[in-house]
């Protein structure tokens, strides 16, 4: 049963890789970018799935995979053009499909519903009669018995040995078959003698050989059919039974079945001697051979080498298909830790060596430098084997483009570019969420209505533009449209409304933009279907942030907006700052950094309670002591003896950390507290260092939000941007 | 002797159930993932006491890959069985005129498989 869970579990992910294809391949119809196959290809992606479902018993997605593929079908026979409302509809069954593989992969059950109606739809649209209600549900039930018209045709029936006893009153029948080949039997491969053994499986048989036919030597084509044979058998099986035997011959000999009356004598010895007759039989008839053997040596010498040659083109063209293998997630992700730990214990060798005052220039200290830049490149490659091309999610926003454009009832374009652009593999997962928002957001308040869009002077459609890329080691994903832009006089007064800004706060445009980022804040005044579902620009931040990464956000009036986002490539290293606090040693992402200094004690000003804030240059920003925060201490820090690094949170906020001294910056490799200890407010995984000491990651969000609750318990005026603060 | 049996089919699903299926009821197994490449296992790996082939795949379909196997002297007595979905008579009809021995209807029960490979492999 594990296996079949196993191979399951394969059909899901094959059906993502179907789904990707199909809908590729759909966009491509759409655009006019397809080649000859694309047809095809959409075709056997859901005829793949049905395929599988139907294996698995998922019934609702052979049903709907049924008429999808009925309707693809007539497209790829060139019976209807795909013509942009065909594949409109095309597109939304391709998105039904995509929840249903969704619903069954989650054992779920779709609404019957819905999925009717869509079938209903691809039916109009393509011409087919309208099958009206779930009848037309095809047979997909494995061995469902098969109600063909054409009169040639076998139908299969499951028969068990069990039904047989129940349905037929156990008694001796006595059948004679009479069995005449035709060459076409040979020429399919066919062997008359399993067919007599199958036969001879039935009951007790009496095969006779009818060799007449056979003509002289000369006159003999080696192709041809000369025997044939009658077997009576006495067996408590039905005609049908034995019909079965015949199957896959029927067209290619001369089968009768004739019930007779009554048993006959029965000639065993007959029998046996006849059967190892058949057996001994090729396809032909026995043929002396002895005058041709020479010829047919030479002949099977010249066709051993070519065979031989041909083998090994085979093997090379093998060889190369097989370049790409699959392997378990598991295996690499313990690969990767494994390679971690080596970098780690490097590290610790380096270190060692160091202490051990061993010039810089002996053997060994070079071997050492050997040793850390291989482990880097080891490292490099294997969170090379974790990187995915984004074009999956990328293709997946084509979806929610479609979706929000219509519940919108605007029109609307996406460009994806980069899409081959390499990306962890749980950096993409967990882009989906964030990316999926963002875009709803644009389309819902970015894009205008077609008929606002006209009288800008703009194209009726509108045009959202996704693109990735590396760049100094990280990637970036841009989400641009050619909408309004952010209208900033609105986002201004909802902010002061909703508290967030004094009213009279001096504000840059770049400032502005950025409110949208803070928690609480939503400018559509009607909560729109889509994007105000409670969610907003905050959140997604955060997760943007959680992966490592940072947003930013540009907009022109008029013009449209922009959004960047850079994101780490791998979520398995980190480069950080390391830091000490209270002897202990942390390590502060370098992402959040903007920048470090030395604080003057004139320049820090006491807020009360423990609240301070730091002067630094002309802007205020609230000072957290970390010591503090994450209870190393109790009493406040000594400005002279501390240092400040400054980092960047949600909505341009800034705080500034209070760490004793900074050691330095280095790269590091996460390790998941959670995993081998337990989850520690404030902070985020840890890390072994080069010294073998663990040090832990600080959640620079987890511990801002930790120090605004203890500001909070003293004093409830903490202000959310520094800017306010200034005031 | 094991009976090796060569499958043909572009879903890794359906592989691996062929696979599971065939290796349960103690065949060897020999696979590939499309006509093309078919052709090129064949010529590569021993022969096969049976060949199993899907009819909807890239780069070369079953019917290809059928004419292809029946053009090589050495595969002609190879029995080759197709895969095909129920309710496609006109299938099973070109597949048989391209030389195929039998069909197996998708999906199909292990069952009837083993026993239709049986019955063709002596």
């Amino acid at each position: 049963m594990d296996t079949m869970a196993a191979i399951k579990q394969t059909f899901f992910q094959e059906c993502e890789e179907q789904l990707v294809e199909l809908e590729s391949g759909l966009l491509a119809l759409d655009d006019g970018s397809s080649g000859p196959d694309t047809v095809n290809a959409v075709f056997r992606a859901v005829h793949s799935i049905k395929g599988g479902a139907g294996a698995f018993g998922l019934e609702q997605l052979v049903r709907f995979a049924h008429a999808f593929e009925t309707a693809l079908d007539l497209v790829r026979a060139g019976k209807i053009a795909p013509t942009k409302p065909i594949l409109k509809i095309m597109l939304s069954a391709a998105d039904m499909l995509a929840d249903l593989v969704r619903v069954a992969r989650e054992d779920g059950v779709a609404d019957d519903a819905e999925i009717t109606r869509m079938v209903q739809q691809l039916e109009s649209v393509c011409g087919m009669p309208t099958s009206g209600t779930a009848e037309k549900t095809p047979p997909s039930k494995p061995n469902a018995i098969v109600s063909s018209d054409d009169d040639f045709d076998f139908i299969p029936i499951q028969i068990s040995l069990e039904d047989l006893i129940d349905a037929v009153p156990i008694s001796q029948n006595c059948f004679q078959v009479t069995f005449d080949p035709k060459p076409g039997f040979y020429a399919r491969a066919n062997e008359p003698a399993l067919l007599l053994r199958d036969l001879a499986g039935l009951g007790e048989t009496n095969v006779t050989c009818d060799t007449s036919r056979i003509p002289s030597l000369a006159e003999l084509d080696p192709e041809g059919a000369y025997l044939a044979w009658t077997v009576k058998l006495h067996t408590d099986k039905d005609e049908k039974t034995i019909r079965d035997i015949f199957e896959f011959v029927e067209f290619d000999c001369e089968i009768t079945i004739t019930e007779l009356a009554s048993d006959e004598e029965f000639d065993t010895a007959a029998f046996s001697q006849l059967l190892s007759v058949a057996s001994g039989q090729s396809d032909m008839p026995p043929e002396p051979v002895e005058p041709k053997l020479e010829k047919l040596a030479a002949e099977i010498q010249s066709r051993n080498e070519e065979a031989n040659a041909r083998k090994n083109e085979g093997a090379k063209a093998f060889n190369q298909a097989g370049a790409t293998i699959r392997v378990d997630l598991e295996r690499v992700e313990r690969l990767i830790d494994l390679v971690g730990e080596l970098v780690i214990n490097q590290a610790i060798l380096s270190q060692r060596v160091a202490e051990a005052r061993i010039a810089r220039s002996s053997a060994l200290a070079m071997g050492l430098d050997d040793l850390e830049q291989l482990s880097r490149e080891i490292q490099d490659s294997v969170m090379a084997i974790r990187a995915q091309p984004v074009k999956p999610i990328f293709q997946r926003m084509s979806r929610v483009v479609r979706e929000a454009a219509d519940m919108t009832g605007k029109s609307v374009t996406l460009q994806c570019d980069g899409d081959t652009t390499e990306v962890d593999k749980t950096v993409i997962e967990r882009l989906t969420d964030p990316l999926t928002h963002m875009i709803r957001n644009a389309i819902d308040h970015g894009i205008e209505k077609p008929e606002a869009r006209l009288a800008a002077g703009k194209p009726e459609t509108g045009h959202i533009r996704l693109a990735a890329m590396h760049r100094s080691g990280r990637v970036v994903i841009e989400i641009s449209d050619d909408g309004g832009g952010i209208n900033r006089e609105r986002v201004r007064s909802a902010a002061i409304s909703k508290g967030l800004i004094e009213p009279e706060a001096q504000l840059s445009d770049e400032e502005i933009d950025n409110l949208i980022f803070l928690p609480g804040f939503s400018t559509a005044s009607t909560v729109t279907d889509m994007s105000g579902r409670g969610v907003g620009m905050d959140v997604v931040k955060r997760s943007i942030q959680a992966l490592g990464g940072r947003i930013a956000i540009s907009s022109t009036p008029g013009k449209g907006s922009s959004f960047v986002m850079s994101l780490p490539l791998t979520l398995a290293v980190l480069d950080g700052m390391i830091v000490s606090v209270h002897e202990e040693t942390l390590i502060v992402p370098l992402t959040a950094i903007v920048e470090t200094l030395k604080p003057l004690k004139n320049d820090i000003y006491d807020m009360g309670g423990e609240s301070r804030v730091i002067r630094i240059r002309d802007t205020f920003v609230p000072l957290i002591d970390i010591g503090r925060v994450l209870g190393y201490r109790n009493e406040a820090a000594d400005p002279d003896e501390c240092v400040v690094v400054l980092i960047d949170l949600e909505g341009h906020a800034r705080r500034a950390l209070l760490v004793d001294t900074i050691q330095g910056q280095r790269q590091v490799v996460i390790k998941s507290l959670e995993a081998n200890y337990r989850r520690v407010d404030g902070i985020a995984a840890a890390t072994i260092l080069g010294d073998g000491r663990v040090a832990l990651i600080l959640d620079v969000d987890a511990v801002v939000e930790n120090a605004n609750v203890r500001a909070h318990a003293q004093t409830n005026n903490v202000p959310l941007l520094e800017t306010a603060a200034a005031e | 002797m094991k009976k090796t049996i060569l499958t043909v089919d572009d879903s890794r699903t359906m592989r691996e159930m062929l696979k599971a299926t065939l290796l349960g009821a103690g065949f060897d197994v020999v696979q590939a993932e499309d006509g093309v490449h078919g052709l090129e296992v064949l010529e590569a790996s021993d022969m096969p006491d049976v060949i199993l082939t899907d009819i909807n795949m890239p780069r070369m379909d079953g019917f290809g890959f059928i004419e292809g196997v029946r053009r090589d002297q050495r595969y002609r007595s190879v029995p080759i069985l197709v895969l095909t979905t129920e309710g496609e008579p006109e299938k099973k009809d070109r597949a048989r005129r391209a030389g195929a021995t039998g069909w197996i209807v998708k999906p199909f029960d292990p069952e009837k498989l083993i026993n239709a490979i049986r019955r063709l492999a002596a």
